[in-house]
């Protein structure tokens, strides 16, 4: 298999030959921020045309086929008139909190993909709590998204807001539960240790019943946390306009929109990590020529195919389903998928203790 | 049906039966609301929907005629009262008879300046609350120097006024709060994504449950009713497919059939087959639009596309014969403007090929979803008693058990040949609504397959005389619209232009009941149930 750490250590090798420690360091910091930043800024842009050519096959249309081939220029316009629009200033609002709200929201995706295991070594940062860390820093996007909602001075916006801190609250929940889940099975909150964890076989096969459920549970909580459809009740347009966002206008907006894909990306990127092996090849025990081969396929389309496969399916749920009412939405949550949550890690423990699992 | 004739002739001599079966009595203002009361409730009479109150100035008179219809009995009074004070006219009012009368009876007010004793909300309904003078009276002087197009803010009052009649028979003006000082208020229009055109609803909220909607139309009101009085008959059709562009042939044909009855015009039956097919093909094509757009206030943006599928291909086919894919001009005195294109009859068949897959898709992506079913059922109940005091007709006054399809109710042009059954459901709620509607589409295509091979020979244009002058006279008349009964009421004093004519729109009354049944739902259920019962802002403003 192709070890990405081969490459990054011989680029800090090289620096530590010209420069002293904390100079490489330092060095090294600039480089990954900018290619981070430049990840990202891909991303959501190839996200945006992902999911509008995926709606649009839904709806028999053809999607955007005007600007470049295929109109794979079209994200990267629409971009270009983002940044240059007028960031228009509000009389009669909190205007320190305002600008800072899309900051937060997007500095919180951006923290998420420090941990996501992008390849075979090539990971940004793996601590021994990881995945914890990961669930921290995407709960700041919601005191973005209550600030932006609060320092608007919008009646839509105020209530988009606070539905969301209800939401995001709440869903919070179910991800932390099915995240502790599968931990309990890795044995490890390491990113790099869960994915060394399923080498041999993925967790969804390997915890079968409890991670099924818990792969279930997490790909529904997660649509909400993302505040997608049928969870978009924050940004619900038809009743809110724009929801907690409808003031903002320009790259501050932009900002909201490339976290919500982002935040779509992460979440699939972490079930990929949770439930498919992360980067990590499809492996069968005893089948060893198959093993062999699928490890030719390097981790990083193994990462990015599977976080893009179950993009599309959650894609797929905004298109197909109507939206939720508040109340229903919470009762999904606290009366369905907060106790199955529960037993669901009861049952894991279990299976780890009697030793059921594959 | 003569039992309740014998009963108003005892306890209204004066009445008189006019021409279409429509009984005409005259009361006097005091004793009105008594008889409306014995009107309403008397078990031989049961005039329990109130159709329309048509404001009128005879010149040497105001008043309104109230056209009353009994669901029971199925036969309409026109019931007149007159004031002759032209300084402060007042009449008493029948809002606590008849749910929709409050707002028929504020926008008499805002076009005659009658004012109604026992109104709890007096104020204009379409125009704005500086405007001067009452538009519709004959006298009315409408030099642009007194009503200047406003620069600054419109004012707005959180007050409504009520006249209190007292004992001593004295009338007292009172002010009225409209929000209390401490309610949260939210705007959800005139510029919002699922009011569906410019209408405005000041919420008061608590938290994300609603306590109170009230209602602000006349953002689009461009006054049909006064433009028609100074055009000729013909001239005015034009008119009528600018009102529910949806049901624009289903409203030209129910002007026309006015004007017409008026003029003894008798139509070919060619031009009656062609008139029933655009209607219905406007029906199929409304409620196609009607369960995307609707679906997309829910969330569901998809089916959209997928219903507009449909409506495409009709519109291709009004397009081919009308020339126009929105406002047709189609319907016109004495039958229809041109003949049908030659490939009308394929085009049709090919529409209901394809229908009925359409349908069973809708219901397949939509109507079986457990997260539509629960935004859906329960939501937004209208009760048969509210539907019919609110005079909610239609498709969503269907959906609340009430049988009040005008095309059964007073068959009109050929439906009573045809071979359709009227589309009813019993839970009132959203869900029946939206049923109610998938259905009618079903029966429409019946409708169609039934006429689209006995399209007959003939003329589809009679003579009409150049210059066309009614003799004078009122006239009446129900149509059945996409969204319910449309009525046409029309005074000729013998010119080549009406006198009066008064619109009965379906979407009034529509928009009326939202307050009613969004009380204590959530914000969300008000975008379902606006949705559901489906009103169209310029029908309701004109």
């Amino acid at each position: 298999m192709q070890d990405f750490s081969i490459i990054t250590d011989a680029i800090h090798s090289f620096l530590l030959t010209y420069l002293p420690g904390w100079l490489t360091v330092t060095v090294e910091c600039v480089l990954i921020g900018v290619g981070l930043l430049l990840v990202y800024a891909l991303l959501a842009l190839f996200y945006i045309y992902y999911e509008r050519k995926v709606c649009a096959a839904f709806q028999c249309r053809l999607g955007p086929n005007r600007v470049g081939p295929w109109g794979l220029l079209q994200s990267f316009a629409d971009m270009f008139k983002i940044l240059i629009k007028e960031l228009i200033q509000l009389n009669n609002i909190d205007k320190f909190l305002f600008a800072l709200a899309p900051y937060l929201v997007i500095i919180a995706s951006m923290l998420a993909f420090a941990v996501l295991p992008w390849g075979n070594g090539l990971q940004i940062i793996d601590f021994n709590i990881g995945i914890f860390f990961l669930i921290a820093v995407s709960s700041i996007g919601v005191l973005g998204i209550l600030l932006a909602g609060w320092s608007s001075n919008n009646k839509f916006t105020l209530i988009g807001a606070l539905r969301s801190g209800a939401q995001m609250v709440s869903y919070e929940l179910s991800v932390g539960l099915s995240v502790i889940t599968m931990v309990c099975l890795a044995g490890t909150m390491s990113v790099g240790g869960i994915v060394d964890e399923q080498s041999d076989l993925w967790f969804i096969f390997k915890g079968h019943v409890p991670a099924i459920i818990a792969f279930i549970i997490y790909m529904i909580a997660g649509t909400a946390e993302c505040n997608r459809g049928p969870f978009d009740l924050p940004e619900a347009e038809s009743e809110l306009t724009a929801g907690y966002h409808t003031e903002y206008s320009g790259i501050h907006f932009g900002f909201f929109y490339l976290a919500e894909y982002l935040n779509l990306f992460i979440v699939s990127g972490v079930a990929s990590l949770l439930f498919l092996g992360g980067w990590m090849p499809l492996h069968i025990p005893g089948w060893e020529a198959f093993n062999h081969i699928m490890d030719f396929i390097p981790s990083v389309i193994w990462f990015l195919g599977k976080a893009f496969l179950l993009s599309f399916v959650i894609i797929w749920f905004k298109w197909t389903f109507p939206r939720l009412r508040i109340d229903q939405m919470l009762l999904l949550e606290w009366k369905y998928l907060l106790p199955i949550g529960l037993f669901n890690l009861a049952l894991m423990t279990c299976v780890i203790v009697f030793g059921w699992h594959f | 049906m003569s039992k309740l004739n014998d009963k108003i002739a005892k306890l209204f001599p004066q009445a008189t039966e006019a021409a279409n079966g429509i009984i005409e009595i005259e009361i006097a203002d005091a004793q009105w609301h008594q008889a409306a009361q014995t009107l309403r409730d008397d078990e031989d009479i049961k005039m329990d929907y109130l159709v329309t109150i048509v404001g009128m100035d005879w010149t040497d008179a105001l008043g309104c005629v109230y056209y009353l219809m009994s669901t029971k009995y199925n036969q309409i009074v026109a019931v007149t009262v007159k004031t002759s004070d032209r300084e402060k006219p007042m009449l008493h009012s029948v809002a606590d008879l008849w749910g929709v009368g409050c707002l028929y009876e504020r926008e008499v007010y805002d076009f005659f300046g009658i004012i109604f004793i026992g109104n709890p909300d007096m104020r204009r309904l379409f125009l704005s609350i500086d405007w001067k003078g009452f538009p519709l009276r004959k006298d009315y002087d409408d030099d642009p120097a007194l009503n200047p197009v406003s620069t600054e803010n419109e004012r707005q009052s959180d007050f409504t006024d009520t006249y209190i009649e007292l004992p001593d028979g004295t009338v007292e003006k009172k002010e009225v709060e409209v929000f209390h000082p401490g309610d949260f208020v939210v705007n959800i229009g005139p510029q919002h994504p699922a009011t569906h055109g410019v209408l405005r609803f000041r919420t008061a909220v608590d938290g994300e449950t609603i306590k109170k909607i009230d209602v602000y139309m006349g953002y689009i009101h461009r006054g049909v009713e006064k433009l028609c009085e100074s055009l000729t008959y013909p001239q005015t059709l034009h008119y009528m497919d600018r009102l529910d562009y949806f049901s624009a042939h289903n409203y030209h044909h129910g002007l026309c059939m006015v004007i017409e009855k008026a003029a003894g015009i008798e139509i070919s039956r060619r031009a009656q087959v062609i008139r029933v097919m655009m209607d219905e093909l406007s029906r199929i094509a409304s409620h196609c639009l009607f369960i995307g757009t609707y679906c997309m206030d829910l969330g569901a943006t998809t089916m959209l596309f997928y219903t507009l599928r449909v409506r495409e291909q009709i519109l291709d086919i009004m397009e081919k014969t009308c020339g126009a894919r929105m406002t047709f001009n189609y319907d016109c005195i004495g039958g229809v403007m041109q003949d049908l294109a030659p490939d009308f009859v394929d085009d049709v068949k090919a529409l209901l090929a394809v229908l009925p897959a359409n349908i069973k898709e809708y219901n397949k992506i939509f109507t079986g979803n457990v997260i539509a079913k629960n935004r859906m059922e329960g939501v937004g109940v209208l009760s048969r008693e509210d539907a019919i005091s609110y005079a909610i007709t239609g498709p969503s006054g269907r959906a609340s058990d009430w049988a009040c399809d005008m095309r059964k109710l007073r068959p009109y042009s050929i439906y009573s040949e045809l071979d359709f059954e009227e589309v009813t459901a019993t839970e009132g709620d959203s869900m029946a609504r939206f049923k109610v509607r998938l259905r009618e589409m079903e029966e429409s295509a019946k409708i169609l397959s039934q006429l689209v091979d006995n399209i007959p020979d003939g003329e589809y244009c009679v003579k009409v005389p150049k210059v066309l002058k009614l003799p004078v006279g009122h006239w009446f008349e129900l149509v059945e619209g996409c969204r319910g009964a449309f009525g046409v009421y029309l005074e000729s004093d013998g010119s080549t232009k009406p006198y009066r004519l008064k619109i009965a729109p379906p979407c009034l009354p529509l928009a009326g009941v939202v307050d009613h049944i969004t009380r204590g739902s959530k914000i969300a259920d008000l975008i379902t149930i606006g949705g559901s019962l489906d009103y169209i802002v310029p029908d309701m403003d004109r």
